[in-house]
């Protein structure tokens, strides 16, 4: 029989396989030249990752060796690249020898590592990771001691790289330009988890950074540049943002390409005589980027050349990461929309996250993470669309809980045996509970005193005290702590002291942790934690808008018709005739219906439109004003009297004081808003005795009062310390600040504090402690080098745009 | 009928925020959840006129900022005790382009 003349450029994974699938059908139709860039036939590119790591040796991922292309009569040329394609005379050239004739062409020719085209991309030591040149560039690199590598993308090849390259010695910092990792196949819940895995390991991982340029010392990579002025020093730069289908040959030839290389159903290109298969390809506007489509392509490939008629359909694909101990896989649409729901189960203690997203009692999409042992039962429920609704109770716990009884959590703990560990931080059993129990300690506080259970992290709390309810039978009630809202069972008390001995940095890391039940908060908690994770890890946590009243989130007090209100800051209730001018030009540039004087010594312009809040504040600023937080969770305003300048009866100068105040505190937010007052003697014309905090002077000095109030409280301060020198009325002040800052509750006065942790406790730690004062004021310096910004000048220049309509439309258009 | 107007990017919505779109029959809000869903709906509450574009956004809801009434954004159903609805409108993405059904806009002035 005559033999066809097949040509195939590329030795991929994709062409691997259609050969086999072609030799398999017709074992000796087919006089067969292989061409490929690279010098060396098909192997496993997936497991160059293993390779990288050390885990696998190259010569174990080969899949077809010498013997096997001389069995089936493929004529290799390895190590030579392609060149031309000529259609009319059914040829192929490479770079040597004569032109091979073909009857039929298959182009495989994979894809290519996208590039950024950064300043310094072209550097030595600057490395994309796709082939066997890349991972022994890779390798060669760390086996310098002390090297270093930066890894610029966050997706599955830079996390491969990154993990491998950590495992060969070399300090890694990962640089992502999204806001969490994987973001095109894990939510922001795994995403966090998988952070934390890596940084476990001790890889560093940067988010939402931008890469500006990269620095090169005699013509070889010295350390990236982020847009942000951040120098990461570095020996080799790995560049792993994406690939780009290879059509450049196929686009010379003439075939029809797009993204790839056009092919229909039957993996035939524009001319019926030449296939393509693999990532080269664009099918249905579709191009591909993992190897179970690409297998199906394969078979396909195989049937249209030997004549048959087979149609390749895409399937569901679901990813996973090849990074050891880094346990997750996603598949599906993740995207929370209309009719679908989730199921979202979470255990904080294992690092577990798993989400099954729901459509018509559908599987559509799945995010897992930690435990990823049922994804492939998922996946098959999801690819074979079944109808859940008959296991939809116990569906997240996967087949082995399909037809039993719901657990019962408390039988659950009966059931543990006396050795099993409760308290992972202390190494406390359920035996050693038992025990204190049965010796008097009735009550959770009894037995964190006699075992320390849940006395550290205090995630086991609710564990503890589900052993002390078995024990102790209905003599128990498990206490129900108020919790912050719907989304979670613990209290602020908790979540505050879990957010700092847990060192939990991010609301994703609140939500995983301590096992929120909704996705992603609501109005309630949201604004709670933001502020909790700005107070505890005022540089690590960045503030979120989004997490904010609206008052908070557009730096004014929100109107019942929609508008706004203006309250520019005049420290100390002090102001000049320049500041009034321009308050009154103001009001007449904006029509300012209401000009308001109010009683915390300011003037308030009401009934701004929301366009023009940035405009407005850029004429205040212009003059010397910046934003009064009049509506903000944190420090309000400081009132004085005139004090001992002016005044016949004034001992000390009580403006001034009142000015320094305002000056330290302003900007920063707290629990509630934080209010203050000097008044220059006993009189106190400022109204001092029932503010958050006030000072009422005196001829020997300051006397300090705090936790007063006037709105639906009335309550006068309770004195906290007379002090002698204004110096150490405004240390005692920040203290004082800074530990309710710390401390207290979300939307708790600090009255309602104090009450609750006793004025004796305070008194400790600001007046008594002199070095836990000097700390205090240091950690609010500190968070005030971030927050003490004015908000209007910043909001102003650079987001003015988001204070317009997103578009203004005509409808008349559409009619 | 629908006709799809190109009404600005994705990235012109904060993630879990929301922008306005000014119409001659008032304004319709634009949100766009923490998944990257995009709804649109009436920037009123039932309320009292509460401008829901103001709102904090959680999962695929928003809470009014006057007086903190939910709203589902798939279906503009008031959650929880309260009762009232906003109409929505269909909206769609399209290569980082939120899309938005003018046909149906301009229904409301029949409606
Ligand atoms: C503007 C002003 C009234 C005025 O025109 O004089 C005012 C206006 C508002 N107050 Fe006030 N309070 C104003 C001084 C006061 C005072 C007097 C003071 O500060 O010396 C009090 C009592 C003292 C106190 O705080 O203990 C006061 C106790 C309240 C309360 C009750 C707080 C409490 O803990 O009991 C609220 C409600 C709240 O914060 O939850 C409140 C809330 C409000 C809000 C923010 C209501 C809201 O959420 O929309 C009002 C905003 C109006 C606007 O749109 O601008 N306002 N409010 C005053 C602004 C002072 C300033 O210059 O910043
Ligand atoms: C490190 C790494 C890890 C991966 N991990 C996974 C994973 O876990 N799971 C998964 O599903 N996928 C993974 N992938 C993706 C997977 O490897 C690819 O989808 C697959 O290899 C694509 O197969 P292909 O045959 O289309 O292209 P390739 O395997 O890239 O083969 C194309 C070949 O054509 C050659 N070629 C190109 N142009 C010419 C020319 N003009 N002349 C001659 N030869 C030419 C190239 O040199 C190359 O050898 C990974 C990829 C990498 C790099
Ligand atoms: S505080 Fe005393 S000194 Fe000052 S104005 Fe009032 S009465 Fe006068
Ligand atoms: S106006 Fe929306 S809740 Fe009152």
């Amino acid at each position: 029989m005559n033999r066809k003349k097949l040509v195939v450029i590329g030795a991929g994974m994709a062409s691997g396989r259609a050969l086999e699938h072609l030799f398999a059908a017709e074992p000796h139709g087919w006089d067969v030249t292989l061409f490929n860039a690279e010098p060396r036939g098909n192997y496993n590119r997936i497991m160059l990752s293993p390779v990288l790591s050390g885990e696998k040796a190259f010569p174990e991922i080969v899949t077809h060796d010498d013997a096997w292309y001389e069995e089936h009569g493929v004529t290799c040329r390895f190590g030579e690249k392609v060149t031309k394609i000529d259609r009319a005379e059914k040829t192929v050239s490479g770079e040597e020898g004569e032109p091979v004739a073909y009857d039929k062409l298959l182009v495989a020719t994979g894809s290519n590592p996208f590039i950024i085209p950064l300043p310094g991309h072209d550097l030595d030591g600057v490395i994309a990771y796709r082939d066997l040149e890349d991972t022994n560039a890779m390798i060669d690199a760390a086996a310098a001691p002390g090297s270093k590598a930066v890894v610029i993308g966050g997706g599955l090849l830079g996390l491969e790289a990154a993990a491998g390259l950590k495992l060969r010695g070399m300090d890694v910092t990962v640089v992502h330009l999204m806001g969490h990792l994987m973001e095109r196949q894990l939510d922001e819940a795994a995403g966090y988890l998988l952070r934390k895995a890596l940084l476990d390991r001790g890889i560093k991982v940067m988010c939402s950074a931008n890469s500006k340029q990269i620095i090169g010392v005699d013509g070889k990579v010295k350390a990236l540049m982020l847009e942000d002025g951040t120098e990461l020093p570095c020996d080799i730069l790995v560049m792993a943002v994406g690939i780009r289908p290879n059509t450049g040959l196929a686009a010379e030839a003439g075939l029809a390409t797009g993204r790839g290389i056009h092919v229909d159903d039957h993996m035939l290109t524009s001319d019926p005589d030449v296939l393509a298969v693999g990532e080269c390809v664009e099918h249905n506007g579709a191009v591909f980027g993992l190897v179970a489509p690409l297998y199906d392509q394969a078979k396909v490939v195989a049937q249209t050349l030997i004549g048959e008629t087979a149609h390749f359909v895409p399937k569901e694909v679901s990813t996973k990461l090849k990074v050891t101990g880094c346990d997750l896989f996603s598949a599906g649409d993740f995207e929370a929309g209309e009719d679908r729901e989730d199921i979202v189960f979470r255990d904080p203690g294992r690092g577990v996250y798993k989400r099954l997203i729901l459509k018509d009692n559908r599987i559509i999409g799945a995010v897992m993470y930690g435990d990823t042992a049922d994804s492939s039962w998922f996946f098959g429920l999801m690819k074979d669309e079944q109808d859940i609704s008959e296991m939809r109770e116990t569906l997240i716990f996967g087949p082995a809980y399909q037809g039993g009884e719901p657990l019962d959590p408390m039988a659950a703990v009966a059931a543990l045996p006396a050795d099993a560990e409760i308290c992972g931080c202390n190494g406390v059993s359920k035996g050693d509970i038992v025990a204190a129990i049965e010796g008097g300690a009735l009550d959770l506080a009894a037995v964190r005193a006699k075992t320390k259970a849940s006395g550290s992290c205090g995630t086991c709390t609710g564990l503890v005290e589900q052993v002390l309810g078995v024990t102790l039978g209905d003599d128990f009630v498990i206490p129900a702590a108020q919790s912050i809202c719907g989304c979670t069972e613990h209290s602020h008390e908790d979540v505050r002291r879990l957010i700092k001995s847990q060192e939990l940095k991010s609301q994703a890391a609140v939500w995983q942790e301590l096992g929120w039940k909704s996705k992603d908060g609501c109005h309630v908690c949201r604004p709670a934690i933001n502020y909790y994770l700005l107070a505890d890890w005022p540089l690590e946590y960045r503030d979120d808008p989004q997490s904010r009243f609206i008052n908070e989130r557009k730096h004014a007090n929100i109107q019942k018709d929609g508008t706004f209100s203006v309250v520019p800051r005049m420290f100390g209730g002090m102001t000049t005739s320049d500041e009034l001018r321009a308050i009154a030009d103001a009001a007449d540039k904006y029509n300012v219906p209401t000009i308001h004087v109010t009683g915390g010594q300011r003037i308030d312009l009401l009934g701004v439109k929301g366009e023009d809040l940035p405009a407005i504040w850029a004429d205040l600023n212009r003059a010397g004003m910046v934003s009064g937080h009049a509506y903000s969770k944190g420090l309000r305003t400081v009132k004085t009297c005139v004090g001992k300048e002016h005044c016949r009866f004034g001992t000390q100068d009580s403006s001034g004081l009142g000015i320094k105040l305002e000056q330290k505190l302003w900007g920063a937010w707290s629990p509630h808003k934080f209010k203050l007052a000097v008044s220059g003697c006993p009189r106190n014309c400022a109204e001092a005795t029932c503010k958050d905090l006030g000072v009422v002077c005196v001829d020997s000095g300051y006397q300090i009062g705090v936790g007063g109030a006037a709105g639906m409280d009335l309550r006068e301060t309770d004195a906290l310390a007379q002090v002698p020198t204004e110096a150490e009325a405004i240390d005692v002040t920040v203290a004082f600040y800074q530990l309710y800052r710390e401390n207290a509750k979300y939307l708790d006065r600090p009255y309602k504090w104090i009450a609750k942790v006793g004025l004796d406790w305070v008194k400790k730690r600001v007046i008594d402690d002199l070095e836990n004062r000097k700390a205090l004021i240091e950690r609010f310096e500190l968070s005030q080098t971030i927050y003490q910004k004015d908000p209007w000048a910043e909001h102003a220049s650079e987001r003015a745009d988001a204070y317009q309509p997103l578009a203004s439309l005509n409808l008349q258009a559409a009619e | 009928m629908t006709t799809w107007i190109d009404i600005g990017a994705l990235d012109d919505i904060p993630n879990r925020g929301a922008r306005v779109v000014k119409t001659a029959l008032g304004c319709v809000a634009i949100f766009r959840t923490g998944e990257d869903q995009v709804f649109a709906l009436q920037d009123r509450c039932p309320h009292k006129g509460g401008p829901l574009s103001e709102g904090i956004v959680h999962g695929a809801s928003v809470t009014c900022p006057l007086h903190n009434w939910v709203f589902s954004l798939e279906t503009g159903l008031a959650q929880g005790p309260d009762e009232g609805s906003v109409p929505t409108y269909p909206t769609r993405i399209e290569q980082g382009r939120i899309l938005l059904d003018a046909a149906q806009l301009a229904n409301r002035s029949a409606a």
